[in-house]
């Protein structure tokens, strides 16, 4: 199939992942919100990986692979 | 207690970012749906990994992931039986034995296999039974949905449209469908396959950090271990007999009844799981989609019984409450996951998990329909009721029975609302007919003989065996009616999982042996040339085209069979 699976996984991994860890830096610190995750600030940690794993699947996705081989879809 | 979700703006965010992402897949997808190929068999064009994460992601939907947290709630590591022998024996049989056969045959549906090897008969019988089945398991996983929604995510609606009263679960009901209608309409199976996808890895990232702090809470594995009881912490040590588990199933049960008759025919003879492997796009692909997927299929049980024993360890401890069923003192096993999730994730994470418990029951209700799709147009329409009309005619019914499966599903659900007993009732034919399929599989494909006649004769007794079997037969602590015994109770069985596994065993049992003797009795009239690539001894071996040696099936089906034996043997 013409679309790469890859390219809406990372994008939508990305996103999340970014609103995630914004909430994250926005409420470090709030004791009463985290006293359901044991005081870890479980939406920093959480975001910062999905970031990862949406950077990833975008790096290996055709998006890229194509632009290094040099060809245009 | 609080038994509904306080979400917070950010949470509804990440819910509609995923609804935003579910729609554009099926949009983008829409111009490559240009023939009945490619909507009803993805163009047999996806890559192995792809596959194999739908390949265990379609069955990965509402009832599996409520249903194995309860049961992980209810009997604890016992229920990793349904994942380390009960699916990873099938999918390594699949991949190398029955693989072959499917995809090299060109057959485009499970039904279809059986016409080209058998007859026409057992081909009816097959796809017909199939595509009720897919129907009502869609419904019934749009009830699921709705039902639980209506709970946990109150909205307070009551609108009044054209007379007709809209609550809750009316309203979810309807979105979830909308959207599952939508994106399949676009882009069909391959639309289907890439939102298994998706939900696979939301799974994973959503549930990951609710089992983490789980066991930090707990104290780590030790810990929760030592909140439960001795029978709960092993897979197999006190599988000797029945009575001294919590299951209630004894060690010949588990690995005939599970391990080889249910399993087998499910992973190996279902279409809706097959058929994400008829999807790859070269016989390799096709024959590593079971193993690929075998590797997480084997950690599931980490992601969905874990946080069932978490929520009786809690409990035990007197830090958590699980909700009664509604009307009765029976404590509810199915809100184990939504109450772990309430107890332990914050705004943000919650929506997270939120949109993996919804997603999982969205792409259950989508794989159901795209079986249903392929197996209604090419085994029922184009075989029965319209034949030899161009390919884009056979596109278009596709499309149109993709919207006719949505609606029969809507209606299946509001049939589950209102009578329990009649799904409960449906459940049980479709198990019955489901038991002795394996059977005539197996001896189809691996003795040439086998006639039409013997399988389709062997496929009715084997459901009639299973039937009898279930009517002569009662759990413990059950009534006579639905749950068996309708005929005059011969046997006891010490829980209802125990007398599913048996009555398996018998039908498969009575299934073979009729097949057997009906063969016997009847003259073959496939010639062998006829069965060249559908049956083993006819068709010449596959010559693996990867390049390197640790890509081989074979070699691949090795290091899975090597880590399933390994986390058995650990907590064992």
């Amino acid at each position: 199939m013409g679309l790469d699976i890859k390219i809406p996984i990372g994008l939508m991994f990305s996103i999340l992942g970014v609103i995630l860890t914004i909430l994250g830096i926005v409420t470090h610190g709030d004791a009463e919100m985290y006293a359901k995750s044991l005081g870890h600030n479980i939406n920093l940690w959480s975001g910062i990986f999905m970031i990862a794993f949406g950077a990833f699947m975008l790096l290996t996705s055709t998006l890229v692979r194509k632009k290094k081989l040099g060809y245009d879809s | 207690m609080q038994t509904t979700f306080a979400l917070g703006t950010i949470d509804w965010v990440i819910i509609l970012i995923y609804f935003v992402f579910v729609l554009g897949i099926g949009w983008a997808l829409r111009k490559y749906m240009k023939n009945a190929t490619a909507f009803l068999e993805a163009g047999r064009s996806l890559p192995a990994w792809v596959t194999g994460l739908a390949f265990i992601s379609a069955n990965l939907g509402a009832l599996e992931v409520i249903g194995m947290a309860a049961s992980g709630a209810k009997y604890g590591m016992m229920t990793v039986h349904f994942y380390w022998i009960g699916a990873i024996p099938a999918m390594i049989f699949l991949a190398i034995f029955m693989m072959p056969f499917y995809y090299g045959s060109k057959a485009r549906s499970v039904p279809e296999y059986l016409k080209l090897r058998f007859d026409e008969k057992t081909r009816g019988f097959n796809a017909f039974a199939f595509a009720i089945m897919t129907v009502f398991s869609s419904g019934i996983s749009m009830y699921a949905l709705a039902l639980l929604a209506e709970v946990i995510l109150p909205l307070n609606i009551d609108w009044n449209i054209l007379g007709l009263r809209i609550g809750e679960f009316d309203f979810y009901l309807l979105i979830s469908a909308i959207i599952v209608l939508v994106y399949m309409v676009l882009g069909g199976l391959t639309s289907a396959i890439y939102n298994e996808v998706l939900q696979f890895f939301l799974i994973v990232i959503g549930f990951l950090p609710l089992v983490i702090i789980g066991l930090v809470d707990l104290g780590g594995w030790e810990g929760l271990k030592s909140q439960l009881p001795e029978g709960m912490i092993h897979s197999w040590k006190y599988a000797g007999n029945a009575e001294s588990n919590p299951m209630g199933v004894g060690w010949f049960g588990v690995i005939m009844g599970l391990g080889f008759v249910l399993s087998f025919g499910y992973w190996c003879t279902n279409f809706l799981v097959v058929q994400r492997a008829m999807a790859a796009g070269s016989m390799s692909a096709a024959r590593k989609t079971p193993l690929v997927g075998a590797f997480p299929k084997m950690f599931l049980p980490l992601l969905v019984i874990v946080p069932g024993m978490i929520a009786i360890a809690l409990t035990n401890m007197g830090e958590l409450t699980l909700p009664l069923k509604e009307g009765t003192m029976n404590t509810d096993y199915d809100k184990v996951i939504p109450v772990l999730l309430m107890n332990y994730m914050p705004v943000g994470v919650l929506g997270l998990g939120l949109t993996a418990l919804m997603a999982s029951f969205m792409s259950g209700m989508a794989g159901n329909v795209s079986a249903f799709n392929t197996v209604f147009t090419y085994d029922i329409y184009q075989s029965y009721l319209v034949p030899n009309k161009p390919d884009l005619h056979y596109l278009k019914v596709g499309r149109w029975t993709t919207v006719v499966g949505v609606l029969v599903s809507i209606l299946t659900a509001y049939v589950a609302r209102s009578f329990n007993n009649v799904m409960d009732f449906l459940q049980l034919i479709f198990a019955f007919i489901n038991a002795p399929l394996f059977a005539a599989f197996l001896l189809g494909m691996f003795w040439k003989r086998t006639t039409g006649h013997g399988a389709f004769w062997g496929l009715i007794g084997g459901t009639v065996a299973a039937a009898i079997h279930h009517g002569l037969t009662l759990p413990a602590n059950a009534t006579t009616g639905v749950k068996g015994g309708y005929i005059g109770i011969l046997r006891q069985y010490p829980s209802e999982m125990a007398q599913n596994f048996w009555t398996a065993i018998f039908a498969f049992s009575f299934a073979l042996v009729i097949t057997l003797v009906v063969t016997m009795l009847t003259r073959k009239i496939k010639t062998d040339d006829q069965l060249r690539g559908l049956v083993y001894s006819l068709t010449p071996k596959v010559v693996d085209d990867s390049k390197h040696w640790y890509q081989k099936p074979e070699f691949v089906a090795v290091i899975v069979a090597a880590i399933a034996l390994t986390l058995t043997l650990i907590f064992w």
